[in-house]
């Protein structure tokens, strides 16, 4: 058979969804941050909320999401996202509101926003994306990097006796009893895709029901801020990011799993 | 069993050319090419084209969603 005879309207099984406009994204090659998009938007077309969506992109590399994703957008200083969202949200209750935020910005300017945000219980979604490092200004370290990881403003590996331990927001915030749906997921490989997109499905889910905030983490990579090829990064991301920040849920239905 | 035939579209002037949709395919129907689209970048393209099975794990990894997952059942 033809490979014309194949490519035809009926025989069509995968396509960019309709909720991800035409406009070519401005992340590097290799991103996770497209495939996050991709996935979030797919889950808000499943769900048929597009109309009743608003989403909250603060400062960095996705600051430009709005131009990307195909619902209501609101611009949010950096790392104010989640109280932006609290704002929305307690005006319109009905209304689905997440938040797209970096570990830069979820994780260090914005801390503050995110554990009162978690610890008020608001219900909203947050996709936090986690790179262990600041990608869009140009891979200086961030409170995720790694021990020992090299980057522009620790070029001789993070030591963690000046600059400190990683901080696992994730596990952070699931101790809070605000937070109903917490868990960590990556978009490096078809199998971890499709999981994380039923994460996010879960987090929408549980917004529906009045549940309380719900986090999902999806640890990426950030091969520009690495200095690394795209699937190297990816493999790099395996072998050292896993370990450290593992993947699975953390919480589920506001009941901690694995004892963590 | 029935056996399934694919193929891929992918936007060309559209893809970064980051391979991570070869890495991703399990019967290597990837390649990228030699020449590059505007954008300067080598763009993914099916190579092997009898071994596509249209399960489209290419498509769901491409972080740019530049490809387009086409199937039919093959009747024997």
């Amino acid at each position: 058979m033809d490979i014309k005879d194949i490519i035809k309207p009926e025989n069509l099984v995968y396509q960019k969804t309709s909720l991800m406009t035409d406009k070519p994204l401005s992340y590097c090659p290799g991103c996770g941050h497209g495939t996050a998009h991709r996935i979030l938007m797919e889950v808000i077309e499943e769900m048929g909320i597009q109309s009743e969506t608003i989403g909250v992109a603060p400062v960095g590399c996705s600051v430009l999401a709005y131009d990307f994703m195909n619902v209501d957008m609101v611009g949010a200083s950096h790392g104010r996202a989640p109280a932006v969202a609290t704002g929305i949200k307690r005006c319109w209750p009905e209304k689905f509101v997440y938040t797209y935020q970096g570990d830069g910005d979820l994780a260090a300017i914005g801390t503050a926003e995110t554990i009162h945000a978690a610890n008020r219980g608001e219900n909203i979604t947050i996709i936090f994306i986690n790179n262990g490092i600041y990608g869009m200004t140009g891979g200086q370290m961030a409170p995720t990097t790694l021990p020992g990881m090299k980057t522009s403003t620790s070029p001789y590996g993070r030591d963690l006796k000046s600059m400190g331990n990683p901080l696992k927001m994730t596990e952070l915030l699931a101790q809070l009893p605000g937070t109903c749906y917490v868990t960590r997921q990556s978009v490096h490989s078809p199998r971890n895709v499709r999981r994380a997109k039923k994460a996010i499905r879960a987090a929408f889910e549980s917004q529906k029901e009045n549940k309380g905030l719900s986090l999902v983490e999806i640890v990426s990579n950030c091969n520009s801020g690495w200095k690394m090829e795209p699937v190297a990064s990816n493999e790099w991301m395996v072998d050292n990011m896993f370990p450290f920040y593992p993947l699975g849920d953390i919480k589920v239905d506001g009941k901690l799993v694995n004892n963590q | 069993m029935a056996k399934m035939k694919g193929a891929i579209v992918v936007d060309l002037e559209k893809c970064k050319g980051c391979e991570v949709c070869r890495v991703a395919c399990p019967n290597d129907v990837i390649a990228m090419t030699n020449e590059v689209n505007h954008k300067g970048y080598h763009y993914a393209y099916q190579e092997h084209q009898d071994a596509c099975v249209g399960c489209a794990n290419c498509a769901v990894v491409c972080p740019d969603g530049v490809i387009t997952v086409y199937k039919v059942k093959l009747s024997d």
